[in-house]
């Protein structure tokens, strides 16, 4: 690879990228999620089939493409007719139906309600209404492909940055396009960078978060995996503008293809002379080092994030100082979340303003989530702030799946809330989702149908945050290991209705007494489902019944006689040996020996057990 | 508990040192690619990089204790990992881990004693439509429930 002098060589580059690339290919989606699904043996079938045929179609293998519950995903390139669940086995049918120019009906995506068919991946009512900018070049980009990335305008936005803007004009363009963080807290962007750019220090640093410590999203590492050029062109551009000469991506260690894709983006910059010295002949020094997360939530703050950056425990500082103040090292220090850095090509190429055409007043943009639960079409979505919930969860998620009832959607992961079948024409944006009791956070969104209990959940992300409280102050440390007693407590049928008061006051003192985000929002979760479904709680204290037959105390596990047909299976299956009957006839549990492991339930087919 | 040799730890030590330039900052990556290396962070090597670094043991064992990626125990040959993320704990993943808790009879970071299995809970592993997922050695198995978590175990056990 040469290493590219000027702007002029860059475009020359690109001119060349441009003229070899491929107008037909098939683009399959390649990252963790799609892996889990088999992806790479698909991906081997379809080299291998290549081959045989000679048939001269490349294989772009991408980042996920979004639709992750049905992956393996393949689109076909340029009609853009996608194919769902590929498995190796189907891919000679697939080349076959390319080759003669035609549509392989069995692999086309049917939705599950309508039943209808369809042909192109842009008109699936999962695609329709999102609205793909961060996640735009997912498909028709490879990762590690630079020539791929200049084909669809990469660097051009570093480009216009550094030779016809120059940092104030492009802090300024981030400040008008209204760009708030992704990573939860939705700071301003620009005032970010402007306030980094006016300190006078001669070593600055820019982080890039990618710990993405909510325990249900996966946002941030699809866009590491996937589109790494984007972020790290974001990264240089936000250097740039705030004269910062190197950066540090911080990615967890639980996402081993996102530090190995961004690393070997690095690399592939590097040699292009995209990073380090005089970049594209500008004579502006740049370069960025990866460092592996160490796996703990309270490593996504900023300060912990710094403190573990230098090798220290992640614990978290208290914030009279920014870090655009004094940060890695005692420099004045930018960290932005993954997403954050993705939307600044976007917006130095197409300019502030018409970033801000998109969303809500306040809230600027897209967002993406990653969307899941007990929804038909789980995945990766992007959508424009301002959108409905509901839109989320009907249009696009397809809406609850089996017929059963929606109960929750929970946002925010630990330090967001859930919110009820009455808040769902909220309009998604960051002031509306924390007025409401949640938090758009950094883009977990899971969505509860009636079998789950509110508060179990609530149980869940405060024993979650428990583990994972730094355990530098009081408040957090102890006030959240006594809302889990008190939890516990309750699921198990023990609790008493003071506790409930006790749950609103502990929070109130938490979220006031707390150092960090950590601690500061982690009672949103149980002051969400106290304030939308207190009747639940009510009912576990008062009824001592779990209504969606999650709590174990509080439930038994019974055989209804009529639907029993002696078919014998959770006999054999009973790890208690805890049921008896006869082939044939009616069968029973033995309460005694019962452990509510629930086995019996999965295995029957008659929906002869019942949890009361 | 099977005894486990432990080799070359002044080199090993070295070596890892000087992939991050001698830099004591970068703690946590020297320990990380140590793990990687034994498979755990033995004291012996914890004790080692405290006299190569001349950073305080304790202030070692700070780091190796305070982050869940790194683990003082040895490993066993197959690390069952139970996805407790949010969507997965919805879909049940905790009656999934209990059960493998009952029939392996160790809790989530500890080990078997014969070295086969060391159990452990991820968050989001990114295919929340299977949950719940266990991933065994990197391998994918989603929809597990808890029915089929002895027939896994013993498949493994028996390979
Ligand atoms: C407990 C805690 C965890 C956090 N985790 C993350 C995270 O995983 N990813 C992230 O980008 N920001 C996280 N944040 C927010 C960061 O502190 C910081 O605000 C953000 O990375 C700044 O970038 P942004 O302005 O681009 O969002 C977390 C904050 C707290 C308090
Ligand atoms: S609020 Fe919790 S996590 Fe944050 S500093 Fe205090 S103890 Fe640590
Ligand atoms: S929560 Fe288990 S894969 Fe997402």
């Amino acid at each position: 690879m040469r290493r590219l002098g000027s702007r002029e060589d860059l475009e020359r580059l690109r001119e060349e990228a441009l003229s070899k690339s491929p107008k037909r290919f098939i683009s399959l989606g390649m990252g963790t999620a799609s892996r889990a699904h088999g992806a790479e043996a698909v991906y081997e079938a379809l080299k291998e089939e290549l081959a045989k045929r000679h048939l001269g179609i490349p294989v772009k293998a991408t980042g996920d493409h979004g639709l992750c519950g049905y992956a393996p995903v393949m689109v076909v390139f340029p009609e853009g007719i996608l194919y769902h669940s590929v498995k190796p086995a189907d891919v000679p049918d697939v080349l076959e139906a390319i080759d003669k120019g035609e549509v392989l009906e069995k692999l086309l995506y049917t939705d599950p309600i309508t039943s209808e068919t369809y042909i192109y991946e842009k008109d699936i009512p999962f695609y329709k209404k999102q609205m793909r900018l961060v996640m735009g070049l997912m498909e028709s980009v490879e990762p590690l492909s630079i020539d791929d990335y200049l084909c669809n305008g990469g660097f051009s936005a570093l480009a216009k940055a550094m030779f016809d803007m120059g940092p104030q004009a492009i802090i300024q363009e981030v400040i008008t396009s209204g760009l708030r963080g992704r990573g939860g807290a939705g700071f301003m962007t620009g005032w970010k960078w402007e306030d980094a750019a006016s300190r006078s220090s001669p070593v600055k640093y820019i982080v890039c978060n990618g710990d993405e410590g909510d325990p249900g999203a996966y946002m941030d590492r699809c866009l590491l995996e996937g589109l790494p050029f984007e972020v790290l062109e974001g990264m240089i551009i936000g250097a740039f503008a705030v004269g910062a000469h190197q950066g540090f991506v911080y990615v967890r260690k639980e996402y081993p293809l996102a530090t190995q894709n961004v690393q070997a983006a690095i690399e592939v910059l590097r040699e292009l002379g995209l990073l380090g010295e005089d970049i594209l002949g500008s004579g502006f020094d740049f370069d960025i080092q990866v460092v592996r997360g160490g796996g703990a939530f309270v490593c996504g703050e900023s300060s912990a994030l710094i403190a573990s950056i230098e090798g220290r425990v992640g614990e978290p500082r208290s914030k009279h100082v920014h870090a655009t103040e004094s940060g890695l090292w005692g420099r004045p220090t930018v960290l932005n979340n993954v997403e954050t850095l993705a939307n600044v090509p976007h917006i130095v190429n197409k300019g502030g303003e018409w970033f801000a055409s998109i969303g809500t007043k306040e809230s600027k943009g897209t967002k993406v989530f990653s969307l899941a639960g007990d929804i038909y079409n789980t995945g990766l979505v992007e959508v424009p702030m301002g959108i409905t919930l509901r839109e989320v969860v009907y249009d696009i998620g397809g809406g609850i799946q089996g017929g059963k009832a929606f109960k929750a959607v929970q946002t925010g992961g630990p330090s967001g809330g859930c919110l009820p079948e009455s808040q769902l024409d909220l309009p998604v944006d960051f002031d509306t989702l924390t007025e409401a009791g949640s938090m758009m956070g950094s883009g977990g969104m899971i969505v509860m149908d009636e079998h789950t209990c509110m508060v179990d959940v609530a149980r869940y992300f405060v024993k979650f945050l428990t583990e994972e409280s730094c355990g530098k102050c009081v408040p957090c440390r102890e006030g959240l290991k006594h809302m889990l007693e008190i939890l516990d407590r309750i699921t198990q049928g023990e609790g008493t209705m003071e506790d409930l008061e006790l749950l609103e006051d502990l929070g109130y003192v938490i979220s006031n007494a707390s150092l960090c985000g950590l601690g500061k929002s982690a009672p949103n979760p149980v002051l969400s489902t106290l304030r939308y479904f207190r009747e639940e709680y009510v009912e576990h204290v008062r009824d001592k019944k779990c209504r969606a037959g999650v709590c174990k105390a509080l439930v038994k596990y019974e055989i209804v006689p009529e639907n029993c047909n002696g078919c014998h299976v959770c006999f054999k299956e009973c790890p208690e040996g805890a049921i008896s009957g006869e082939p044939k006839g009616v069968h029973v549990i033995d309460q005694q020996k019962c452990i509510k492991c629930g086995i019996c339930r999965d295995v029957c087919k008659f929906d002869a057990v019942r949890v009361v | 508990m099977a005894q486990v040799v432990i080799e070359g730890v002044e080199e090993n030590v070295r070596e890892v040192m000087a992939r991050y330039g001698n830099n004591p900052a970068r703690m946590i990556e020297i320990l990380q690619d140590l793990q990687d290396l034994y498979g755990y962070l033995p004291k012996e090597v914890l004790e080692e990089v405290s006299r190569q670094t001349e950073v305080p043991l304790t202030r070692v064992y700070h780091v190796a204790t305070f982050f869940k990626a790194f683990t003082l125990k040895p490993r066993g040959k197959y690390t069952i990992q139970v996805c407790t993320g949010t969507a997965c704990h919805v879909k049940g993943s905790y009656r999934v881990l209990e059960r493998f808790e009952d029939l392996l009879g160790v809790r989530p970071g500890d080990t078997t004693d014969d070295l086969m299995f060391t159990l452990e809970t991820v968050n989001c592993v990114g295919c929340c439509a299977l949950g719940p997922v266990v991933i065994i050695n990197g391998k994918y198995h989603g929809h597990v429930a808890p029915v089929q978590v002895e027939s896994l175990i013993k498949e493994y056990r028996e390979r």
